[in-house]
């Protein structure tokens, strides 16, 4: 055993969340105890923390690298430690049995991975790494060799769109701001990710911080900012301290403040932490939000790229976005558009989750079909049951039913089926989601997240819930669909800002394309979904009950009565619905219509 | 100036004005609920919303800029059916009890709600419910009436400096409070009042008076200060019952707490309303006329002038005197008395 080892733990917070410190732990005493610890001293042997590969239901993954020949373990507990030390890391046999499947590479295998392409590579807290991956060559270039005009320029020809929800074009963004007459302009990094599920910026910021650093400085550079500012969630205290690392190492090295790369420019960025509201991820809010004030929108125009913060203007560009700069400078906006559909160019970090086999994050050309995003990287259905439909772009986007399956993910192909893109959320639900619930779920969400400024958002987002919640409980009227579209749709045209203009979608898309279920739960009162409690009949089937009494120990309001070993009855004159003897009952008896 | 196309009418406006600004300057009406000319656009209200050509959706001209060549259309059945489920759903959070509200009849929301013929709302559910012990005498919360327009917030801080008050909570629970959600504490100039275009802001000392319409308005101007501020009396009979001022006068509608509230003294019984002289050393001041009493003045001045000699003698003038009272003060007291000893209340 003479070559190289290294030895990768996922150390994203799903990895820490299934146990990745004591992994690590495990792995320093064991290197310990075998006697390696003089080997790693003399780079034989190296201990790594990586970022989020994305395949964060496998946590904790581990890599481990003899000569360069990978082994990827999946599901590693720190009392299986021992064993991968002695076998493999010492004894050179890898374990095949705790070693990832083919699902493992089938989900990375039709992946393209242009941003997420170093996580899960890389050490996060180690600069030299993302030095040793072409980490800040695209700065340097930019600032050194490209004047600001040229690095717009290239931004605008390579079609980079913004990843955060709206899709405007990068570049030309860019050129609308550096076009002011102004004697300060900022950067500002929207790293307020909010969408309930969506991970794409956070797993970025801990798993590469350095890379969004990096489309800070270019960005700075080619409008003429100075100060940057990343706006970040409270709630993402790992990123946050990776981020703060990445600061400081980038400094020392002379990569931010005053003359980088030895150049006259000068640029320097501030963390400012979000305190847990949705809307401040809406720039103008954002902006707010840094200056002190309450995170509440204002209209638009003047737009930030003419009059942001403190009134100067500033680019608001998302994690993703910035992460993309750094390969287009360095490998040409020709490049970066041959990647992706006609209009929208490159790749997108999507969070991929609901009733499908593979959750996790990944990072698709745009364009790709929504099937192959299924079926092949997600693995289909979760327990072969009937896909029904996904929803995608957060909580504001719509659901995009079966019939749409062939739909190429991007911009446009999202939106033409009343969707969006959004930041990159897809929520693949099956044949046992009532899309009336999933309608009521996510509009639980934007309402409670309204900011309460303008009228049809505030007032109006509440009272879609309402009608929602009585279709759900049984109390929906006639007319209570047209009502529905019609606030909708008077929400959607009149808000102020996009969160108002876009949380309709969900009852949009849902009544366009699955009104029969709107119809069974108003007319016949029946959930075909089988989700909405108060519309269920509960009732035990004699043949398969076997009077374990489960079901009646479950139930609070006692309408479950029978003698032990003989079959149960549910009394439905008592019954409150609450499912808890459906969810006891271990022989599939207790069944609901 | 520029020109602009408003609902098929040529306009001239002058640079820098809003899509809102030049349609009232034609006289063209576009209804407004967060809107006042003396603060910054809010654009929260939703009801100023029109149509430009070549934008894809609706917005606000009261936070638009109005441009060279620009094509508005201010009303349409689309925006105003926008506009009629707005005020539907303001309607549908509120107590509507107009019957008893202070602010029938000088209400914003009641004059919408009859300006979209909204007498069955579409829009039924929950509504809040604010629970509020106000400590002091001068302003009333009917939070349950408040609209949200911000007026009462944005007046307090860019108007009067002071940020009394300011948002809380969120979506349908947001809720405008002084800090901590505490009894409000400040200088009670009652601007928010004045601004309020609901009963959710409102006088202690209305309460039981006739509404404003009921009242006789008086213009005058304010004795408190030298500032002379524009004010209207309302009154009912003799006597005083409101107090307020006009937007486009010198103070432009603004009014300190004295002016605004501290009006009780003039129909008080302890105001007096004859000269009161102590007629025996150690004795009570009794009411006298005024020919007694300015013929004890000039002789008791005097006999302090001739023993002492006049430096004896000093004045101090009233900041509630006008300009040219107190002129006349220091006139009688520098050529009529013979001393420089003259002072004024405003320096102490």
């Amino acid at each position: 055993m003479n070559g190289e080892i290294i030895v990768n733990v996922c150390m994203g917070t799903g990895g820490i969340a299934a146990g990745a410190e004591m992994v690590m732990k495990a792995f320093q005493d064991e290197f310990a105890a075998a006697g390696l610890e003089n080997a790693t001293v003399q780079n034989r042997c190296k201990l790594h923390k990586v970022g989020c590969r994305g395949f964060c239901a496998k946590d904790v993954l581990v890599d481990i690298s003899v000569d360069g020949e990978v082994s990827t373990y999946q599901f590693i507990q720190e009392d299986m430690v021992k064993r991968l030390v002695r076998e493999h890391v010492v004894g050179g046999k890898p374990i095949r049995e705790w070693m990832a499947g083919d699902d493992y590479h089938v989900f990375h295998d039709n992946q393209t991975k242009v941003i997420l392409h170093d996580l899960g590579k890389i050490n996060p807290e180690s600069i030299d790494d993302y030095i040793g991956v072409e980490g800040y060559t695209a700065a340097k270039k930019a600032l050194m060799t490209m004047t600001a005009e040229e690095v717009v320029n290239e931004v605008k020809n390579s079609g980079l769109r913004g990843r955060g929800g709206g899709g405007f074009p990068t570049g030309l963004k860019w050129s609308l701001c550096a076009a002011n007459e102004a004697d300060q302009r900022y950067v500002i990094c929207n790293a307020d990710e909010g969408d309930p599920g969506a991970f794409m910026d956070r797993s970025m910021v801990e798993g590469n911080p350095h890379a969004v650093i990096e489309g800070m400085i270019i960005t700075a550079y080619a409008i003429g900012a100075t100060r940057g500012y990343v706006y970040i969630r409270a709630e993402y205290p790992l990123a946050v301290q990776r981020l703060r690392i990445a600061l400081d190492q980038a400094r020392e090295r002379g990569f931010l403040g005053e003359k980088l790369f030895g150049t006259s420019f000068e640029f320097d960025i501030k963390i400012k932490l979000g305190a847990g509201a949705f809307v401040c991820g809406e720039e103008t809010a954002l902006i707010a939000s840094i200056e002190g004030e309450r995170g509440m929108p204002r209209a638009k125009p003047p737009f930030p790229a003419n009059k942001g913060l403190w009134g100067k203007p500033t680019i608001i560009n998302n994690v993703e976005t910035l992460a993309n700069l750094p390969p287009i400078i360095n490998k040409g906006a020709e490049w970066f558009a041959s990647i992706g559909s006609e209009k929208s160019k490159g790749t997108k970090v999507i969070a991929l989750t609901g009733k499908i086999r593979n959750t996790g994050l990944i990072e698709i050309p745009m364009g790709m079909p929504l099937k192959d995003i299924i079926f092949k990287i997600g693995g289909g259905i979760e327990g072969d049951k009937l896909f029904k439909a996904v929803q995608t772009g957060g909580p504001s986007g719509g659901c995009i039913p079966q019939q749409f399956i062939d739909l190429p993910v991007d911009y446009e192909g999202l939106k033409s089926v009343g969707s969006m893109m959004g930041s990159g959320g897809m929520v693949v639900l099956d044949e046992t989601d009532c899309m009336v619930n999933i309608a009521k779920f996510f509009l639980t969400f934007t309402q409670e997240e309204s900011c309460g400024k303008c009228v049809p958002c505030r007032i109006g987002t509440k009272r879609l819930l309402e009608i929602l919640t009585r279709i759900t409980e049984g109390k929906g009227k006639k007319g209570d669909i047209e009502l529905l579209q019609e606030l909708a749709e008077d929400v959607r045209d009149s808000s102020l800002c996009g969160l108002g203009m876009s949380a309709p979608n969900p009852v949009i898309s849902t009544i366009k394309y699955f009104r029969h279920e709107y119809e069974a739960h108003i007319n016949r009162k029946k959930c075909p979904a089988k989700v909405c409690n108060k519309l269920l009949t509960f009732f035990i089937r004699p043949d398969q009950c076997v009077g374990c009494g489960m079901c009646a120990k479950a139930c609070s309001v006692k309408a479950i009565s029978g003698d032990l070993k003989q079959p149960h009855r549910i009394d439905n004159a008592l019954c409150i619905k609450c499912g808890s003897c459906y969810d006891v009952c271990k022989f599939n008896a207790v069944v609901k219509d | 100036m520029i020109s602009l196309t408003i609902d098929d009418k040529k306009i001239e406006a002058p640079h820098g004005a809003t899509v809102l600004e030049a349609a009232r300057l034609a006289k063209i009406d576009i209804p407004t609920l967060c809107h006042d000319p003396r603060m910054k656009p809010f654009g929260a209200c939703r009801l100023c919303i029109v149509d430009i050509a070549g934008l894809p959706r609706p917005v606000t001209s009261c936070t638009t800029p109005a441009t060279e060549g620009m094509v508005v259309t201010t009303s349409s059945p689309r925006l105003e059916r926008l506009r009629k489920t707005t005020v539907e759903l303001l309607l549908s959070d509120h107590p509507n009890d107009c019957m008893v509200c202070i602010q029938a009849g000088d209400c914003s929301l009641q004059d919408l709600a009859y300006r979209y013929g909204i007498r069955d709302n579409r829009f039924s559910g929950a509504v809040r419910q604010h629970k509020r012990v106000d400590n002091n005498p001068f302003i009333l919360r009917d939070q349950d009436k408040c609209v949200l327009c911000g007026l009462c917030v944005r007046v307090c801080d860019e108007v009067q400096g002071v940020g009394a008050i300011g948002y809380a909570n969120r979506g349908f629970e947001s809720d405008i409070c002084p800090p901590f959600k505490k009894d409000l504490n400040c200088e009670f100039c009652g601007q928010c009042v004045s601004v309020c275009p609901t009963g959710a802001l409102t006088a202690k000392m209305w309460v039981g008076q006739p509404r404003l319409d009921g009242l006789q308005p008086t213009e005058t101007t304010c004795t408190y200060c030298g500032c002379g501020c524009n004010v209207t009396l309302h009154t009912h009979g003799n006597k005083v019952a409101r107090v307020s001022s006009r937007s486009d006068n010198h103070n432009r509608g603004w009014l300190c707490v004295k002016g605004r509230f501290g009006y009780d003294f003039i129909n008080s019984p302890e105001r007096l309303t004859t000269p009161l002289i102590r007629r025996q050393k150690g004795g009570a001041l009794e009411p006298a006329g005024w020919d007694e009493a300015l013929d004890l003045i000039t002789s008791r001045l005097q006999s302090v002038k001739e023993q002492y000699g006049p430096d004896a003698i000093g004045g101090l003038a009233s900041a509630r005197c006008t300009n040219e009272e107190n002129y006349l003060f220091q006139k009688l007291l520098r050529a009529g008395i013979g001393t420089n000893n003259v002072d004024h209340c405003a320096r102490y």
